[in-house]
């Protein structure tokens, strides 16, 4: 009774750690339960869903450990020698057939490399075998994004384009006879497929899409009307997934509602027209164009899955295709590295080969370890999937924004290392510059991203809070909850790791590293909760906190990925161990800095002064329409 | 008449990679580095293939010797287009000291087990440079052999052999059934597109050990030490033909 009424205390007053009396009992008692609780947890621990999700658990403190330990291995023997095999076809091509700087300068794929993709049979890699795909895996596919990533960025656009978002929605949604339609034509290349989606008005808002689609009289044909922009393979496509609002009679409202709806359209059913290609930073030879649709006639047939369904089949269609981005990220950070080290380890400067300068060798690390983070993650998230996890967004989400910005960050590095060289185009280090910048952007804009991230966690904590919240209301039926946190709570004060769960499922030589991570988490909950009681349900506009969460997230899901892999190397005996535990312990202990320097500021009062000082910075911006100070001369 | 065709595949360290050699001498580093089928036998798969689909050749199979992962370079010959693939598996480390003529006697006993009428190799391996094994095959067999071939033409019951030679270009005429080893610019090899990789898979592999074939492959020569060659001194620049010859004479040439 002692012990529940000091638990309810301990949640109502948290503002000050309870007395130490407490702590040291809960201390003994704790020890003895989070074991008990972990033997006998681990029969019934889900698999699937954000109870099972390690970065959403992270949102409530909680250590999920089952999707990433030990590091998810979902190919068998069979398939890892299938893809093993097709590696050197797809490198051939780009050593032989493609040219890529030739491809960068003339803004365009020559029909010789498309038809070389065509022909080592790239087109439709996820496609089922019986339309004549290739109906691999999502890891295999990674390892043939990585290719992409290493060569040429924009054929990995037109391939994308093309598969993984033009035609997936007919894969993942298309009924048997659409299927047999349109999919044998794509997979052989035949007919090419694009995404169309955005609009002048509409970016990241993609249900304020204003293309059209009315039903004519008859009920046979919807008739489309509108404009999409920035479409890759646009002036290519003769198959598209295009969204348009289809105007429903609302029977509650009596009014009528629009809704998104996701139609599949072919450039031969007439009216659809595309304009000049873009002329862009980067990826270049990628086609990007602008589609019209004029009074365009779409068969009723030809809507996929049911009216009303587009926004949902949009964003799992690129949710669908988020997990290749960081394998082929990882796949150009290895090669940037490789370039990076091959001038580090033969120009000399003062009489020195340049990787035996501190300055340099700390690049080299950071790249290191970038790849092996990002490589990580990217091959935690499609494992995952291929071993049927379905609820994945949010860590296929922190894949891309790491991927992203890792590659972006360590291009430039790149850049830096070979200097002047590096500047020239003939190094070829400045056209991944170029085509980078865009991965930031689409397909999902990174801050669009944080927020997604960051919001899917707070809902996910939010909810728990609730239940929390209603067992105070009935704490005697609740008591396992509320002893729960009690111990929690108390624990975390005394600076003691709940769970030995990570530490337990880690190499020796990783537990520091373990159990830095372990605190982590633990402070991410609290400071979550302690962000939910003082905004509520107000969270959701606080950008400042929520990017940092995001952030922290990123952060924390990558320790756990690459914890994970450094204890299979070590466990495996990988000749590689002790090369990747320098990685990975170095990657935590710097990951664990940002994380505390994050979680502090989204509640430590000075920091969150300067935000509100950003917000007026801002505003006088704005209102300025530029530089609000004084010049230094006054004029 | 149809040819049977037996296509000899080495597994190689693949020709890019840097090879580094053992700490100890006895070797090179395999250990995790890339590996792939020697150039010149794929070369002579092509070939063979090419043969096939000219409706010349009723059926290829590929063989290769070494170690589990050999498996994996038949895989590749499968999805060129050979029909069927044989392994004859001889583990590490026995695989390291195997040498041509163990090769070519197990060449020379599936020859006559699968009824073949032409065999083509590749003129040598990439790893030892030997270029002995379709010579010893040939003659294990008492067959006449066309080495360093850059172009075959079957005419009935002989084959023109164009032989790249020091001097150019030497044309011969074997009977078959006959040796073949393909040398660079016999062709130009297809590269295995992923739906002929998908189409391999349900090719068969028949595994073989040189003790079911009768085959004693220990080696006749042993390996005493593998080392770098000795790194390239840097030369010097001379401006013109008197320091030439300044330079001879005082390095005790001249």
């Amino acid at each position: 009774m002692l012990m529940l009424r000091s638990a309810v205390k301990s949640i109502k007053l948290h503002k000050r750690p309870f007395i130490n009396l407490y702590a040291f009992q809960a201390h003994q008692l704790s020890s003895a339960i989070s074991l008990h609780n972990v033997k006998n947890s681990l029969r019934d621990l889900p698999h699937d869903g954000p109870e099972a999700s390690f970065a959403l658990g992270v949102y409530r403190g909680k250590i999920h450990t089952q999707q990433l330990f030990p590091f998810p291995d979902a190919l068998n023997d069979e398939l890892k020698e299938t893809i093993k095999l097709m590696i050197d076809p797809f490198e051939k091509f780009f050593r032989e057939v493609h040219d890529s700087s030739q491809s960068d300068l003339e803004e365009t794929l020559s029909q010789k490399s498309i038809d070389g993709l065509k022909e080592v049979g790239l087109m439709g890699l996820q496609v089922p075998q019986k339309y004549g795909g290739m109906e691999l895996k999502n890891t295999q596919y990674a390892r043939l994004c990585e290719i992409t990533g290493s060569h040429d960025l924009a054929v990995g656009i037109f391939l994308g384009a093309h598969q993984s978002i033009g035609y997936k929605g007919i894969v993942l949604y298309g009924n048997d006879k659409q299927k047999e339609k349109y999919l044998p034509d794509l997979v052989a290349g035949d007919k090419i497929a694009a995404f169309c989606l955005t609009e002048p008005s509409s970016g990241s808002d993609a249900n304020s899409i204003q293309t059209k689609a009315v039903l004519d009289e008859e009920g046979k044909h919807y008739i489309l009307n509108g404009n999409k922009i920035w479409i890759s393979n646009g002036g290519l496509a003769d198959v598209m997934t295009v969204f348009a609002q289809v105007p429903i009679n609302d029977e509650k409202s009596e009014g009528v509602s629009q809704k998104v709806t996701a139609f599949i359209v072919e450039r031969n059913f007439g009216g659809v027209t595309s304009g000049p290609p873009e002329k862009k930073m980067g990826i270049r030879s990628s086609n990007t164009a602008s589609v019209y649709f004029d009074n365009v006639k779409v068969p009723v047939e030809n809507v996929l899955s049911k009216v009303g369904d587009g926004f949902k089949i949009a964003m799992n269609i690129l949710n669908n295709g988020r997990f290749g981005m960081g394998a082929a990220m990882s796949g150009l950070i290895r090669m940037l590295l490789s370039r990076s080290i091959e001038h580090a380890n033969s120009r000399i400067q003062f009489q020195r080969k340049l990787i035996e300068y501190q300055s340099i060798q700390e690049k080299i690390a950071k790249m290191a370890i970038a790849h092996y983070a990002v490589e990580s993650v990217a091959y935690a998230v499609s494992n995952n999937m291929d071993k049927g996890i379905k609820e994945y967004q949010v860590e296929a989400a922190i894949s891309k924004v790491l991927g992203s910005e890792s590659a972006w960050n360590t291009c430039d590095e790149c850049l830096q290392i070979l200097g002047g060289i590096g500047y020239m185009r003939e190094a070829n280090i400045e056209r991944f510059m170029r085509d980078l910048r865009i991965f930031r952007i689409f397909e999902g804009t990174n801050d669009i991203l944080r927020l997604f991230i960051a919001l899917n966690g707070i809902q996910y904590a939010g909810k728990h809070l609730k239940e929390l919240q209603n067992a105070m209301k009935e704490p005697m039926s609740n008591l396992g909850t509320l002893w729960d946190q009690g111990i929690k709570r108390s624990k975390q004060f005394v600076g003691i790791s709940s769970s030995g769960e990570l530490v337990d499922n880690t190499a020796p030589q990783l537990r520091e590293s373990a159990s830095k991570i372990t605190q982590r988490i633990e402070e991410f909950g609290s400071t979550v909760e302690k962000l939910l009681v003082k905004y509520g349900r107000q969270i959701v506009q606080e950008q400042f906190i929520l990017t940092r969460l995001a952030d922290a997230n990123i952060d924390v899901y990558s320790m756990g990925a690459v914890l994970a892999r450094a204890t299979k190397a070590i466990n495996e005996n990988l000749s590689t161990a002790d090369h990747e535990l320098l990685l990975a312990t170095a990657f935590i202990e710097e990951a664990s800095d940002r994380v505390e320097r994050n979680l502090g500021s989204v509640i430590r009062k000075r920091n969150l002064k300067t935000f509100s000082t950003f917000s007026e910075i801002a505003n006088d911006v704005s209102r300025s329409e530029g530089v609000a100070t004084t010049r230094p001369l006054g004029f | 008449m149809a040819l049977r065709v037996l296509v000899g595949c080495k597994r190689v360290i693949d020709y890019a990679v840097k090879v580094r050699v053992k700490p100890d001498k006895t070797g090179v580093v395999t250990d995790g580095v890339k590996h792939s089928i020697n150039p010149f036998d794929e070369i002579a798969i092509e070939e063979a293939v090419r043969l096939k689909e000219k409706k010349i050749a009723s059926e290829v199979v590929a063989i290769s010797c070494g170690p589990k992962q050999c498996q994996e370079t038949l895989r590749t010959a499968l999805a060129m287009g050979a029909d069927r693939a044989i392994h004859v598996e001889i583990p590490e480390p026995q695989s390291n000291t195997l040498e041509p003529l163990g090769v070519a006697k197990i060449f020379s006993k599936l020859a006559k087990e699968e009824d073949v009428n032409l065999i083509i190799v590749g003129k040598q391996a990439i790893d030892d440079d030997c270029n002995q094994t379709g010579q010893l095959t040939a003659a294990l067999l008492d067959w006449p052999q066309g080495t360093f071939a850059s172009e075959i033409t079957v005419e009935g019951e002989h084959m023109k052999v164009i032989r790249e030679i020091d001097g150019g270009l030497e044309t011969i005429k074997v009977k078959m059934p006959a040796v073949i080893s393909a040398d660079l610019r016999l062709n130009e090899p297809r590269y295995a597109t992923l739906p002929n990789i998908m189409k391999a898979k349900k090719k068969k592999i028949d595994v073989k050990t040189p003790a079911d074939l009768g085959i004693d492959i220990s080696p006749r020569t042993e390996i005493l030490s593998v080392e770098d060659p000795p790194v390239r001194q840097a030369g010097s620049k001379v401006e013109d033909v008197s320091e030439l010859v300044g330079k001879l004479k005082s390095h005790g040439f001249i």
